[in-house]
């Protein structure tokens, strides 16, 4: 009893985990949209992520269908408890679509201005909110007896979430900065270098005041562990700029990415066998027990996720085997 | 207005505009596909410039699909939390399938078909417009598996406050599933042959692009009215599954009121939802008992079988049902007359039958949502059906206002979208697929 419950709560977190790393280079080129400058380098910066922006996002669609299958309960509290933000990062997400897709089709310079500020709007609002609702997440909600959210939006703009969240907006940046590292050239390439510098910093600066925050004032049992992979996370965003610095653009990308392996795995253990922890009565707080779907539901969706997983690993690389070369 | 009320209107709102982008990019996505198979046949380029051309519409729609399809999975937790609970068990899986099996498929083909015209042979390309068909078609199949357990729950049990799985294959595979995935496939069809046949007939109005706008027409005509002479026998057989699984949404159909054999079907009728009668009606007997069990004998349920509170709202599904048939009826009918005119080669000669047909293109998109209202609001006042009320399903600590907030940010952002959505459209249509192909 347990071991499926804990086999979700890890493919969750994988799903999520692949969210952030893949969508997440996405949304941190939309943040550097904002800075570029004449039609060629914004061209450069779409064609770097347009085979692959759709197919980033399905991780949102897996990772909240997975979420809503295998703990209901988690899903409900917090897609209603985190309303308007939510809402807020779907106004964000469809514009973004609206703004890739769309700002190409008519050849005029008023028509593409107002659609790279739609694409740079609608990646920088969800990259801003994920964070502060994952900082909600990591502090704890008030909930009823019901397992509902009882709080105000108000409540949820909380400092501490709202520092998680501009940490995330310059992690994803930055993300996105050594995406377009790869993928770009020369002058542009050179501009991009030294964003990325900026954006570090502010991201590293962030990143420690935040932890500290999270180990000062939430005790949690087993604090260790996150204090632990918190200590691989910092090895590795000193990786970033140590590759960075040396011009190695896929060991940067590479460390960017295990960043956010740890910082996830790092909230999951300060959560665990929480999903959502109650601040006004530990009791309340819907665990990976207490919340799970059915043993056959879990079983099922596992054979489901053993199927599909391997074909979604199949056409990834295809894909980004076929628009190696930037289109 | 309470917050179940604002809820409803905005799932209405938000699905019915989601829904008007899928059926078309689905009916066309396998229009596509058939000139690209032709294409691959023949080589002839023709059928590639014919395909790339219809496939500009795709893109557009489908982005618009996306866009307000990433509203429906988070609309789930954030206005209906309780239905989460109560369902998530079994109504989780397909939407989680969905996004594994269905959405990689789709988007990863998708993005070679866009950008990979130059990169890829033209197996992988015909390949690749087989995979953005077939996928967008098994994303239909999941999300109506999980709303068909909504009309007939099966392979569940009551456990612990909330809906079990007991039997995978039976949920997924309940009552309605296959029938209603048929008929909405085939709802497609209708609806991207219908838009194809339209457009070709505004060029040949305009006496633009005249082979391209023929050939288009013409196997937008052979879909079309295959897909409708199709329809007639799937939605007969989808009505006779309503029959036997939901008899009180079979009787707000018809305005049957008491349970009877030798029923007879209404050809024109209001009914009246406080007199529990229907007025005006023009019926031909027995006929309803007929089409639902073969005999004259088979007993029809009617709506005093259940307390007046747990009838649908009855003009509504009533109205709606009646105009999906009607249309239903129109589809197989001028489909067919324009598939006569093209046997006797005069396709070009009658403006009028030409006009007829591109003011067609939005009828198939409204037989879908008044397809859905019947499937829908004739399921109330259940969310599913017999087990949980629609008003016992909402996130009962989330404000009212802050749902009706987000109902005027979805009628807004929605409502520019479809402008945009309709410029473009319009935009691609004058540009014409010579200019414009590769």
């Amino acid at each position: 009893m347990g071991t499926w419950q804990i086999i979700w709560f890890i493919l969750v977190g994988v799903l999520l985990i692949g969210y952030t790393i893949l969508d997440g280079f996405d949304l941190g080129v939309g943040f550097w949209h904002l800075f570029t400058t004449g039609e060629k380098e914004r061209q450069s910066l779409l064609e770097s992520i347009r085979p692959f922006w759709d197919g980033n996002e399905v991780w949102l669609l897996a990772g909240g269908g997975a979420l809503f299958a295998a703990f209901p309960p988690v899903y409900a509290t917090v897609f209603s408890g985190f309303y308007l933000a939510f809402l807020l990062v779907l106004f964000g997400l469809i514009i973004r679509v609206i703004g890739i897709d769309f700002r190409d089709k008519v050849d005029s310079p008023t028509w593409k201005q107002f659609f790279d500020y739609v694409f740079a709007i609608g990646s920088i609002i969800p990259s801003l909110l994920f964070g502060v609702a994952l900082g909600n997440v990591i502090r704890g909600l008030p909930l009823s007896q019901q397992g509902d959210f009882v709080g105000t939006f108000f409540d949820l703009l909380n400092p501490y979430s709202l520092l998680c969240g501009v940490t995330g907006l310059f992690l994803l940046a930055t993300h996105g900065g050594l995406y377009l590292m790869l993928k770009t050239e020369n002058g542009l390439r050179q501009k991009i270098k030294s964003w990325v510098t900026i954006s570090w910093k502010i991201f590293l600066a962030l990143f420690l005041i935040v932890t500290l925050w999270s180990l000062i004032a939430i005790q949690r049992d087993g604090q260790w562990f996150s204090t632990a992979v918190s200590l691989l996370s910092l090895t590795a965003i000193g990786g970033i700029y140590f590759f960075h610095a040396k011009g190695k653009s896929v060991q940067a990308f590479t460390c960017s990415c295990l960043n956010i392996v740890f910082i996830f795995i790092a909230v999951a253990g300060a959560l665990f066998p929480f999903m959502v922890r109650s601040i006004n009565n530990p009791e309340l707080g819907l665990t990976i027990y207490n919340s799970s779907s059915s043993e056959l539901t879990l079983k099922i969706m596992f054979l489901l996720t053993l199927i599909g997983m391997p074909l979604v690993g199949v056409y990834t690389f295809y894909i980004y085997r076929v628009f190696r070369k930037s289109i | 207005m309470d917050a179940v009320c604002l809820a409803r209107l905005q799932f209405a709102f938000t699905i019915c505009f989601h829904y008007l982008f899928p059926a078309l990019s689905i009916g066309l996505a396998w229009i596509i596909f058939t000139f690209q198979s032709f294409y691959l046949r023949t080589g002839d380029e023709f059928y590639q410039t014919v395909s790339r051309f219809w496939f500009k519409f795709f893109t557009i729609s489908f982005a618009v699909g996306i866009a307000t399809g990433i509203t429906m999975e988070f609309q789930f937790g954030m206005n209906w939390a309780n239905y989460s609970r109560f369902v998530g068990d079994i109504f989780g899986a397909p939407l989680a399938a969905e996004g594994i099996l269905a959405f990689f498929l789709e988007s990863s083909f998708m993005a070679i078909m866009i950008y990979g015209a130059n990169r890829v042979s033209k197996k992988v390309y015909w390949f690749s417009s087989l995979m953005v068909a077939f996928g967008s078609t098994l994303s239909a199949f999941w999300i109506i598996a999980a709303n068909s357990w909504q009309q007939t729950p099966a392979g569940h049990h009551l456990n612990n406050g909330r809906a079990e799985l007991t039997n995978f294959a039976e949920a997924l595979f309940n009552h309605s599933t296959i029938i209603r995935f048929l008929h909405v496939i085939d709802g497609a069809l209708i609806t991207g042959g219908f838009f194809v046949v339209g457009l070709s007939a505004y060029y040949l109005l305009k006496k633009q692009h005249l082979a391209f706008a023929k050939k288009s027409m013409l196997f937008g005509l052979v879909f079309a009215f295959m897909a409708s002479l199709l329809q007639f026998g799937l939605g007969h057989a989808h009505t006779i599954q309503v029959f036997r699984t939901q008899p009180v949404k079979l009787a707000s159909f018809e305005g049957l009121w008491e349970t009877r054999s030798e029923a007879p079907l209404l050809l024109f009728g209001i009914p009246d939802a406080d007199d529990e009668e229907t007025k005006y009606k023009i019926e031909v007997p027995k006929l309803l008992s007929y089409l639902s069990g073969n005999s004259a004998d088979t007993v029809v349920s009617g709506l005093k079988e259940v307390p007046k509170e747990d009838r649908p709202p009855l003009l509504m599904t009533f109205l709606s049902f009646h105009l999906m048939v009607a249309l239903g009826g129109y589809f197989l009918f001028i489909s067919a007359l324009g598939l006569f005119a093209f046997w006797k080669e005069t396709p070009l000669e009658n403006p009028r039958l030409l006009q007829l047909l591109f003011l067609s293109i939005p009828l198939p998109f409204i037989a879908n949502e008044v397809g859905w209202i019947v499937a829908e609001v004739g399921r109330q006042p259940w969310i599913v059906y017999n087990l949980l009320k629609t008003k016992d399903a909402i996130s009962v600590t989330l404000p009212a206002w802050q749902i009706l907030t987000s109902l005027l940010v979805f009628v807004l952002l929605y409502s520019m979208l479809f402008c945009i959505w309709f410029f473009l459209i319009k935009r691609t249509l004058d540009h014409g697929p010579v200019s414009h192909s590769k």
